[in-house]
């Protein structure tokens, strides 16, 4: 797993390639809330265009943003998510909380 | 449904039902790095069978959660444990997969299957719920400071159809 960040003002996007289980679960999560805790962020964008696997421990990392970002009055996007991967974000119902976007410019432009 | 007697998997009534057609079975260290192995490992193994990739990617989920249980709840992140996994083939075209651990066991079953229950929450709880889902049929046995088998079966009808033909 590999995770870029990248901040533009108040907005931070997050590319994370490879696969999202329990090995990277902690890092990943440790990786953002450092952001998420000494910046101000008001919108963030996981952009899940190279992840091929995700399970429970991943779903984790993103309900658990989710919340965070909530309880500062921030946004959250996902974007990006191949067939299989968005398989399981509908399946554990995360698409009801967090939008689904194709690109990072389809979010911009709404 | 089926028991767990001296480390050898028994099924009562499986053998009359079908053969086991291949099988492939190993143990790793209850280390998170092996985690992708034994999902990439059971999903390679299951691509003999007449599937589409979307059946192996549900297959490498249903493992992925399993193992990641043992070792998270099982060994409570101890990496000084061991994970047993089997996959069998049946004559039938249906994929059986077990995976057991010997760690501190689950002391309600019933409790830690529901779809909201985790007593961790930063996996939400999915875990079982996509294990009952993505599979036809699923057992887990456990035992207080023995551990836990969790055994989960799933159909591949265009195989049984082949099959009856």
């Amino acid at each position: 797993m590999n995770a870029d960040f990248k901040q533009v003002r108040d907005t931070l996007v997050v590319r994370i390639s490879g696969e999202l289980d329990m090995l990277v679960a902690d890092q990943l999560r440790q990786e953002i809330d450092r952001r998420l805790d000494n910046t101000s962020i008001s919108t963030l964008i996981l952009n899940l265009e190279k992840v091929s696997f995700i399970d429970s421990s991943g779903l984790g990392v993103i309900i658990g943003r989710y919340k965070k970002v909530s309880a500062q009055q921030g946004r959250m996007y996902i974007v990006g998510a191949c067939p299989p991967v968005e398989k399981i974000l509908h399946f554990s119902g995360i698409n009801k909380l967090v939008p689904l976007y194709r690109s990072e410019k389809d979010v911009v432009s709404n | 449904m089926w028991s767990v007697i001296k480390g050898r998997w028994t099924s009562p009534g499986l053998e009359l039902r079908m053969n086991v057609k291949n099988y492939v079975r190993f143990e790793f260290s209850s280390m998170p790095e092996n985690v992708s192995f034994a999902r990439s490992c059971v999903g390679a193994f299951a691509a003999q069978l007449d599937c589409t990739l979307e059946d192996i990617e549900e297959i490498k989920l249903v493992v992925s959660e399993a193992v990641s249980n043992s070792i998270i709840h099982g060994y409570n992140g101890s990496t000084d444990g061991k994970i047993e996994v089997m996959a069998s083939i049946f004559d039938n075209g249906s994929l059986e997969i077990i995976v057991k651990d010997f760690g501190r066991g689950i002391e309600n079953v019933e409790q830690a299957m529901e779809p909201t229950y985790s007593s961790d929450s930063s996996r939400m709880g999915l875990g079982f719920t996509f294990m009952r889902s993505f599979m036809d049929e699923m057992d887990v046995i456990s035992e207080p400071g023995q551990g836990t088998s969790v055994r989960m079966l799933r159909f591949f009808p265009s195989q049984n159809h082949q099959a009856m033909a």
